[in-house]
């Protein structure tokens, strides 16, 4: 029997497959489709300290092999999302949940993981700082080493639970931003956040975005997730969670021979609204295939030595 | 809302500029004239949502414009293809307690989900008055579709190449009603938002993501908050909404 389990930071996950935060909501959406708790766990909508409403439409544009979002944060903020999203999520969702935290400031990511802290059923808590879509916050946190140190270490004095830093594809050396991270006490690293892109609309010769540039994602992305994930795999010591364009189950094991711990599913939530369950389903027979008993045994195995 | 396959039954130009395509399949999903279907087409990433012109147990219906490369993809899918659809996405139309006359202001493509609402108008014993808008006699179509459920219908082009010369609007400031539903593009929302004298409900339209609520890429703002277009829309009633300023 293929052993699908997995570890991140002492939690036991069934599956390694996380529902990746932006594509999942609250999970409610789902909920009604299927028995989410299918799920290794999934990333709850980015949560900022306030309400944003985010950006103008049109946010979404097709590409070949994928779409770009400019979404921009939308979210009820962290009080609301505590008072009135979480207690519905746990009637629908039986285990740890991660929680995503976008911010504009230091200050404001601590205070927004300072009251996530305190919320039992949240099992990791995700810190975005390589959204694209926002100006003067984001990305901007995540494409620095001292930057996204400086996050990581506030923190990670502000709550006791594992934290992830979710890394931007949009940098010169992803390498030396995810050490920055580890040495500042990271628990582990989620890569990569969608690559910036920019599609024209032919006949109003204009950008199809309204907010120009947005972040492509979808199975384009994968080989340059996976080519990143190697990089950093090789760098730190801390589990990678790793995602970009993962649509299938030999996606997963792909990205996990990179040296991903686990991995997250996105775009292709969006498109096919029951992919992860069928991406679960489908692990342990192309396990079989391959192979595979230990899913936990796979984790860097493209590395040579 | 479901997930399924379904078989396209036919797919063929209704005039120069519109096609029309029956699927047939489990419709058990569609709750509401105005509610919309998002269709995967081979090679593309993002469905095509499609807003359903009619349906009944065994299929629906969609009428289409070739505006882009999916679009022109479809056009040429023949009879018997399996389509992968998400059916029975969105609220949709609904008839409010006490509305006896209501007027139906179709735009284009807008003019498809009113033949829907039309039927289930008739069904509840009200008759609507059909205003049909299109920009030229090359795109009319379903002027009979109306007039054989015995509905007082008015056709206008734009160009006056066909039926009455001008806009939905000049019709609608003549006529007597006590509701509108509307489905058409933005500057006919802003004329009718100027004319009309009763509430009413408008569907949007707008680059989507998932088409079921996942993604937020569709949201608009309204008088109570954020709103998604493909989840908590398409329909929306005209006290809730936030109308954009004129670029």
């Amino acid at each position: 029997m293929a052993d699908t389990s997995v570890t991140l930071n002492g939690i036991k996950l069934d599956t390694p497959v996380i529902a990746a935060s932006g594509t999942f909501g609250y999970g409610y959406e789902f909920a009604e489709l299927y028995d989410i708790d299918v799920l290794g766990s999934f990333s709850f909508k980015g949560t900022t300290l306030n309400p944003r409403f985010g950006n103008p439409t049109p946010r979404i544009a097709e590409c070949d092999s994928g779409m770009i979002n400019a979404v921009g944060l939308q979210n009820p903020g962290v009080d609301s999302v505590i008072a009135e999203e979480l207690p519905k999520l746990l009637r629908v969702f039986h285990k740890p949940v991660v929680a995503n935290v976008s911010g504009f400031s230091v200050e404001e990511y601590a205070r927004t993981c300072e009251k996530l802290d305190a919320i039992e059923q949240i099992g990791w808590i995700e810190v975005n700082v390589s959204c694209p879509n926002v100006h003067g916050g984001g990305m901007a946190f995540g494409t620095q080493p001292e930057q996204a140190a400086a996050v990581t270490r506030a923190v990670k004095t502000v709550t006791r639970k594992p934290v992830w830093i979710k890394l931007s594809p949009n940098v010169t050396d992803i390498v030396t931003i995810a050490r920055a991270c580890e040495d500042a006490g990271a628990d582990g690293l989620s890569l990569i956040n969608t690559m910036l892109g920019m599609r024209v609309d032919l006949r109003t010769k204009k950008p199809i975005i309204a907010n120009k540039m947005g972040g492509y994602s979808g199975p384009g992305i994968r080989p340059v997730a996976q080519r990143m994930v190697y990089q950093v795999y090789e760098a730190v010591s801390i589990p990678l969670i790793g995602m970009g364009g993962i649509a299938s189950a030999e996606d997963v094991i792909e990205m996990m021979l990179c040296g991903a711990s686990a991995v997250q599913v996105g775009t292709a939530n969006l498109i096919d609204p029951y992919a992860c369950q069928r991406i679960i389903a489908d692990l342990p027979g192309v396990m079989n295939k391959y192979g595979i008993d230990n899913l936990k045994t796979i984790t860097g195995g493209a590395h040579c030595g | 809302m479901r997930q399924g396959t379904y078989v396209i039954r036919s797919n063929e130009p209704l005039n120069v500029v519109y096609h029309r395509m029956i699927l047939e399949g489990d419709t058990s999903a569609i709750t509401a004239p105005g509610q919309f279907v998002n269709i995967k087409l081979e090679s593309f990433p993002l469905r095509r949502p499609m807003s359903i012109h009619d349906w009944d147990e065994s299929g629906f219906c969609v009428i289409y414009k070739p505006v882009g490369r999916g679009t022109e993809y479809m056009t040429a899918l023949p009879a018997g293809t399996a389509l992968d659809v998400l059916c029975g996405l969105g609220n949709g139309y609904s008839l409010p307690e006490g509305v006896r006359r209501p007027l139906l202001l179709g735009g284009g493509s807008g003019c498809a989900p009113l033949y829907a609402l039309a039927k289930a108008c008739v069904g509840k014993g009200v008759k609507p008055t059909a205003v049909l808008g299109y920009n030229t006699k090359d795109e009319v179509y379903g002027e009979d579709l109306f007039a054989r459920l015995g509905l007082e219908t008015y056709v206008t082009t734009a160009d006056g190449s066909y039926g009455r010369a001008g806009f939905v609007t000049d019709v609608m400031s003549e006529l007597e009603y006590d509701y509108f539903f509307t489905c058409g593009p933005m500057p006919m929302y802003r004329a009718i938002e100027r004319t009309a004298r009763t509430s009413g409900q408008y569907s949007f339209e707008e680059r989507m993501g998932c088409g079921f609520g996942a993604c937020m890429g569709c949201s608009v703002m309204t008088k109570s908050g954020p709103r998604r277009v493909c989840k908590d829309g398409p329909v929306f009633r005209r006290e809730e909404i936030l109308w954009p300023t004129q670029a």
